[in-house]
């Protein structure tokens, strides 16, 4: 350390050759070299004084940067002369030239023409000083806002949302270790943290008229029209007092999807996550649990949600981590309920693979022990078995695409068993269905498209109800991204032998990474909305994926024959396919029957349409 | 008290007159040996023959000059009786002298003859007024200037000599004793420096400026670069240190220790140093701990000296004017008629029971005159104690909340910011030398109609003051045009009629705020003014600045009243404050000393050491008993006024702390920095925590306990806004503001 600061004070004196140059700039041609050694010493104790007087300008100008208006001040400090003309504020435009074995730093001088400055048009005048306030703290707590600076620094954000594991522990100790202490510079979060917890629900009392509004508005919402819809979700956008319920209706009617979440802006994000994590979370949904479906709303608001995190979350606000956060501490509770467990497992798994791979997978082995403590031993409540059997499925459901992605062949049941506990089995089947599955589509793949400039099956959903389309403009169709074709497969394949149900691969072609496939499962039975389902795709990967739904699930029933509709996008890189695969064409077989399916459809229930676009 | 320490003082001026006689002795025993060419100087052709016969008589000589200018004839009549010497050899002693001085700097000869320049020219004062006024002010400085004479050589022998004998000394007494090695070392290096030893210095420099506390690092740049007599010439600040004395404070043991070793050694160079250049303050008792120094040392001028610090100040408040009584009546009345006569009993309690206690430390009402309350004073009064009942009840579990004012767009620079007591305006001062007032409530600012416009105005109306004000003129804000350099300091007078400004032009100037006009531009500082401050009630004002002088004025006096004078450097920005009480000044220095002056009398009354970095911030605390001050270090100090001792330390900041402001009630203290924070500290906890019994209180030796994360209450981050002034209002809300900084 002293050897630093000697290092440091040393002083240093101009060299004398600068000396010799600057009295050549002024005349002066032959200097002796004691002159200059004395000039240069006393010159360099001279603007070494200069140089400490201006700092304290700068510390009285509180200021961290030394200004040539700190020095022109110092100078004057001395009764010297300011130097003119040095007002550059960032940088002292000294350029360095050497040649002849001198080197010079120099401040170049340009010639300038008076007209180019005569016709240059103004710049624009600087805005005048105003005065803006804002909290910067409210009794002790900081709130929030985008005049404060993020609570957190980014690298603890970056941390925060790619290992919320991680943050949420230390913060379970400290909480426990403010506890403890109970005072001091802690106690103020606490209090705050309370005040979170103890907000009291609230409850909105309506008028006669506002419950007759509710109810046209919930028709609206509910109805056919798209343009009544449309109007009403403007309508309550502006009125601020309908707004929460509104929301929550909203919600609840699956018409919150992210068009109008992005298009019109309808809400500040922090009115619509807590609607939305409420929906996806909340202990109870619905007066009958065990009846209702509310697991297709908890799917639905947790699919919102992280299509609200894709969008708005940014260093200020940081949405994705603290709902990672949230969910990740619900699910490690060991309390939480069943519908809150699944909710927290959708909400988690619908933000993407790599939050499936390290938040859900590493917990399989104990939510799998939790479900089997519900399956196999005595019947308490028929509730919580219906809520075990949702969170296996789900479970399986999301983690089995993404064992079959990370983990390498091959699929040892028993090693499965090691490593994911009680679901362990079910998981490997899954995987081995999953891995089948992205073979036959890889398969498929290459199959349809060879389909694709046959004339006759390639429909064109974005084309209303013309279905006939001639053979020349099937390659325009492909080319355009993001436009849907419909096509058949083959009812042949080797994992669906069943000829009543047909599978058609919707795909969209996209040249955006991170884009989200839907699998739309069109049933031509009268009876079922349609069931869709969004797998959000790896950006890497250019395989596509593929959902296949079973029949057996969700409201629809088993008995009646199901042609299905798989949505498959693929990168726009794909489209080279095309030409290579054109001369198997003739191989398809049913493409009147998947017309009529296709009108069929579109005629029952035009909300499908919205929803593929 | 004081009569007897300047005995002692006297006593302490005659020994050091001997042993710098008796040094010249020797000291020219080397001279003779070393230079070969004394006979070629001058100098040496005077009629007394023989160097050391000739220097003895120039330094009588000195002394005659001196004893005369100070018209001690008798005194001067025996000594030149004693001595032998005629008035005419004295004469024409000067004249040569003033010649031999020339001759010397001419011939530039050996570093012996040096010594004697500045005798010879000191004895000369009549014959050679430049020389003098550039070199020597006072016969007596040259009396303790550098006057002695040993082989520069054997500095480094000299200092490491007694290094190496710190260093082996006892535990306890090397921290002490440590304390030595910076005066010494800036001493001798000066010393080098002066007698044009210009190698020896630098050698002298680089081998243990090293050694060097840390927080001397700024004085060592300073040091470093000055390598010629010449330079010191210009250098005010170390003009300063070397005469003034350097203060140490050591246990009787360690001194004895200490000059038993020197005198084995026949150490006379170091001293000599110390006994002309340092003041040791040798007390009674156990030697202090390396942290109880550490804590207290740091400043240019070493610690204050106990006997300044017991001087008795009045910290106390003055006691509420007794006219309040009537008034508050008076607004009871008022409330009467609204129909709350609740309210106005709890309220007139709460005013018996202030006006009744008498604070033993308040001084006299009528110690310096401050200017009779007028009829809006009173009324302020009465909102001040409206405001106050509602005021929130800080702590720990309750702390304020802070309302940020950023100043956008500022790219020439905010230097200053104030806020009104009531917290209705806010004044910035900014680096293109203007001055902007904001109306921070939705009242907008108003000038006074034109003086023709004023004669339709029926004077006689209730409304009179708000028919001068002309409607057409209202704005958010006002600009003041009249400085020609950056503005550091503002401040609003209490009654929000002026606001007074002090610039880097060297005024300090007072600007009405009824017609936004300049009404008075004080001159006396030729330097830039770091600061200004309103007193708490009106009229008075004090300024400091560059001139290392801190200036008490009132506002109709176009020249200062009292210049407290003792700083060895800059009195800093937002570094002047009004006691409470208004009787008191205190400043803070870039010397990292803070100085509390008396306006009564022009007293320093107490110098607070213990920062390390120049102090930028100042703040009493509302009963008066207590100081806090924060420096560049990021540190803040708390100080009990009353003893004279620092009582707490509150660490956290990372750069220079620009504000600091005590809540209504003293509770909380909030300080504010470059380093873009605002934090709230437990004041109430940290002054309860003290125990000042009554040993600590005569020593002075203070054990602070480490405990600034206790007393941390909150940490609150700006956006890339360094936090220029805090300001509590009247309820307790944390107004702070700042500009923002988009870089």
């Amino acid at each position: 350390m002293a050897e630093e600061r000697r290092q440091k004070l040393c002083s240093v004196i101009l060299p004398t050759e600068s000396m010799k140059a600057m009295a050549e700039s002024v005349g002066v041609g032959s200097l002796q070299e004691d002159s200059c050694l004395a000039l240069s010493e006393e010159v360099s104790y001279r603007i070494k004084e200069i140089a400490q007087d201006a700092l304290k300008f700068m510390h009285h100008g509180k200021r961290r940067k030394l200004t040539t208006g700190d020095i022109d001040h110092a100078l004057k400090l001395k009764n010297v002369e300011p130097l003119y003309g040095f007002q550059s504020q960032e940088f002292i435009p000294f350029r360095f030239a050497s040649g002849g074995g001198r080197e010079l730093h120099f401040y170049e001088e340009k010639e300038v023409d008076l007209s180019d400055i005569i016709n240059t048009p103004l710049p624009r005048v600087p805005l005048d000083v105003s005065l803006k306030a804002h909290w910067l703290s409210i009794d002790g707590v900081q709130p929030a806002i985008p005049e404060n600076p993020p609570p957190v620094p980014k690298e603890q954000q970056k941390t925060d949302s790619t290992e919320p594991l991680k943050a949420v522990k230390p913060g379970q100790e400290e909480e426990g270790s403010i506890q403890t202490k109970g005072q001091g510079a802690s106690s103020a979060e606490v209090k705050g943290k309370e005040k979170m917890r103890m907000k009291p629900r609230s409850t909105h009392e309506l008028s006669v008229e506002q419950q007759l509004y509710y109810k046209e508005i919930t028709e609206a919402c509910v109805g056919s029209c798209e343009a009544k819809r449309a109007v009403c979700v403007c309508v309550c956008s502006q009125g601020p007092k309908f707004k929460e319920f509104c929301l929550a209706l909203f919600i609840r009617c699956n018409i919150m999807n992210s068009k109008y979440t992005t298009k019109h802006l309808l809400f500040p994000l922090h009115e619509l996550i807590p609607a939305v994590v409420t929906c996806i979370v909340s202990k109870q949904l619905c007066l009958r649990p065990d009846v209702d479906n509310h697991w297709a709303l908890r799917d639905f608001a947790a699919r919102l949600m992280a299509q609200s995190c894709k969008t708005f979350s940014t260093t200020t606000n940081n949405i994705q981590s603290r709902i990672t956060k949230t969910f990740t501490k619900a699910l490690l509770d060991d309390k939480t309920q069943w519908t809150t467990r699944y909710g927290c497992i959708a909400g988690l798994a619908e933000l993407g693979h790599d939050v499936i791979k390290t938040l859900i997978i590493p917990r399989l082995s104990v939510e799998g022990a939790r479900i089997k403590a519900v399956m196999d031993g005595p019947v308490v409540s028929n509730i919580d078995k219906i809520g075990a059997d949702h969170v296996q499925s789900l479970l399986l459901k999301h983690c089995a695409s993404v064992v079959a992605k990370t983990r390498p062949l091959p699929d040892m049941v028993d090693q499965y068993k090691v490593d994911y506990g009680y679901l362990g089995t079910m998981l490997c089947s899954h995987v081995v269905k999953a891995r089948a599955q992205a073979a036959f589509q890889a398969q498929t793949v290459n199959r349809t498209t060879l389909t694709i400039t046959q004339p006759r099956p390639t429909l064109s959903v974005s084309q209303s109800g013309l279905s006939t389309s001639s053979g020349s403009r099937a390659p325009s169709i492909i080319k355009v991204p993001s436009s849907l074709t419909l096509m058949s497969t083959r009812p042949g394949t080797p994992t669906q032998p069943s000829p009543p149900a047909t599978k058609y691969i919707v795909m969209a072609t996209s040249a955006g990474a991170a884009s989200t496939q839907q699998v739309i499962t069109l049933s031509s039975s009268q009876s079922g909305s349609p069931v869709t389902s969004t797998v959000p795709s790896t950006p890497t990967s250019l395989q596509p994926l593929v959902k296949l739904e079973s029949g057996n699930t969700g409201a629809v029933s088993g008995s009646r024959p199901l042609q299905k509709y798989i949505v498959v996008s693929l990168p726009s890189s794909s489209s080279s396919l095309e030409n290579k695969s054109s001369s198997v064409l003739p191989s398809s077989t049913s493409p009147i029957s998947m017309e009529s399916a296709v009108k069929l459809e579109r005629s029952e229930s035009p909300a499908a349409n919205t929803q593929s676009h | 008290m004081a009569a007897v320490q300047d005995g002692q003082m006297e006593l302490d001026a005659e020994k050091e007159t001997k042993p710098e006689i008796l040094s010249d002795g020797t000291s020219n025993l080397s001279g003779n040996t070393a230079s070969g060419t004394l006979s070629s100087s001058p100098l040496t052709a005077a009629p007394a023959g023989g160097a050391p016969k000739m220097e003895d008589q120039q330094t009588l000589i000195a002394v005659l000059q001196f004893l005369k200018r100070n018209k001690l004839t008798d005194s001067v009549e025996i000594l030149r009786r004693e001595a032998g010497l005629g008035e005419d050899q004295e004469d024409s002693q000067a004249t040569d002298g003033s010649g031999g001085g020339k001759g010397d700097v001419d011939g530039g000869d050996a570093n012996s003859l040096l010594s004697r320049v500045s005798i010879t020219s000191a004895a000369a004062p009549q014959s050679m007024p430049v020389k003098r006024a550039d070199d020597q002010p006072d016969v007596s400085v040259v009396l303790s200037a550098y006057s002695q004479q040993g082989d520069p050589s054997l500095y480094q022998v000299y200092y490491s000599g007694l290094k190496n004998f710190i260093e082996s000394v006892l535990d306890c007494h090397r921290a002490e004793l440590s304390q030595l090695f910076y005066p010494l070392f800036v001493h001798m290096y000066l010393e080098l420096v002066y007698n044009n030893h210009e190698n020896e210095a630098k050698a002298f420099f680089e081998k243990f400026s090293g050694d060097q506390e840390c927080y001397y690092q700024d004085d060592l740049r300073v040091l470093c670069g000055l390598t010629k007599k010449e330079h010191l010439k210009g250098n005010e600040v170390l003009l300063d240190f070397r005469t003034s004395r350097f203060v140490l404070r050591i246990s009787r043991d360690s001194y004895q220790l200490l000059k038993r070793h020197l005198q084995e050694r026949h150490n006379n160079q170091i001293w000599n140093i110390i006994q002309e250049h340092l003041y040791i303050d040798i007390f009674d008792g156990m030697p202090r701990s390396k942290s109880q120094i550490d804590s207290m040392s740091g400043s240019l001028a070493g610690e204050g000296r106990r006997e300044l610090n017991k001087a008795k100040v009045f910290h106390g408040l003055l006691k509420e004017p007794e006219i309040e009584v009537p008034l508050d009546d008076e607004d009871d009345e008022a409330e009467n008629e609204e129909g709350k006569p609740k309210k106005k009993k709890t309220k007139k309690d709460s005013l018996g029971s202030k006006s009744k206690k008498q604070d033993p430390n308040a001084p006299q009402q009528n110690r310096i005159p401050l200017p009779e309350l007028k009829d809006s004073d009173k009324l302020d009064k009465i909102m001040y104690m409206k405001e106050s009942t509602k005021r929130i009840r800080l702590g720990p579990e309750n702390l304020p909340s802070i309302c940020f004012y950023t100043l956008l767009n500022a790219y020439q620079g905010l230097t200053a910011v104030d806020f009104t007591d009531d917290s209705s305006l806010l004044a910035g001062g900014f680096a293109d030398s203007t001055v902007r007032v904001w109306s921070v409530t939705p009242k907008k600012l108003r000038k006074v109609k034109s003086a023709a416009d004023l004669n339709m105005i029926d004077k006689e109306s209730d409304d009179v003051l708000e028919r001068i004000m002309d409607e057409k003129t209202a704005s958010e804000s006002k600009i003041l045009y009249g400085h020609s350099g950056p503005v550091y300091g503002v401040s609003f007078s209490p009654d929000r009629n002026y606001l007074l400004s002090s610039s880097e032009d060297g005024t300090v100037r007072l600007w009405s705020l009824l017609t936004f006009t300049c009404l008075v531009g004080y001159k006396g500082h030729n330097y830039p003014v770091w600061d200004t401050q309103f007193s708490p009630f009106g009229y008075y004002f004090v300024s400091g600045g560059h001139d290392r002088v801190a200036r008490l004025w009132a506002t109709d006096h176009y020249q200062p009243l009292r210049i407290f004078a003792g700083h060895l450097a800059d009195v800093t920005c937002t570094c002047t404050r009004f006691h409470p009480n208004s009787n008191y000044v205190a400043t803070g220095s870039t010397d990292r000393t803070i100085r509390l002056w008396d306006v009564l009398n022009g007293n320093c009354v107490r110098i607070f050491t213990g920062h390390k970095g120049p102090i930028h911030s100042l703040a009493f605390s509302p009963n008066g008993k207590f100081l806090a001050s924060g420096s560049t270090d990021g540190r803040v100090l708390l100080w009990d006024i009353g003893h004279g001792l620092m009582i707490g330390e509150l660490k956290g900041h990372t750069d220079t702390i620009y504000s600091l402001k005590f809540s209504r009630d003293g509770e909380i203290l909030a300080s504010g920095s470059m380093d873009n924070t605002v934090r709230l500290w437990n004041s109430m906890k940290a002054f309860d925590e003290v125990e000042t019994d009554d040993f600590t209180a005569t020593t002075g030796h203070i054990h602070l306990p480490d405990n600034s994360q206790e007393l941390l209450l909150g940490t609150y981050h700006s956006k890339s806004t360094p936090v220029t002034h805090l300001h509590f209002t009247r309820r307790n809300l944390l107004l702070a503001a700042g500009a923002y900084n988009s870089q």
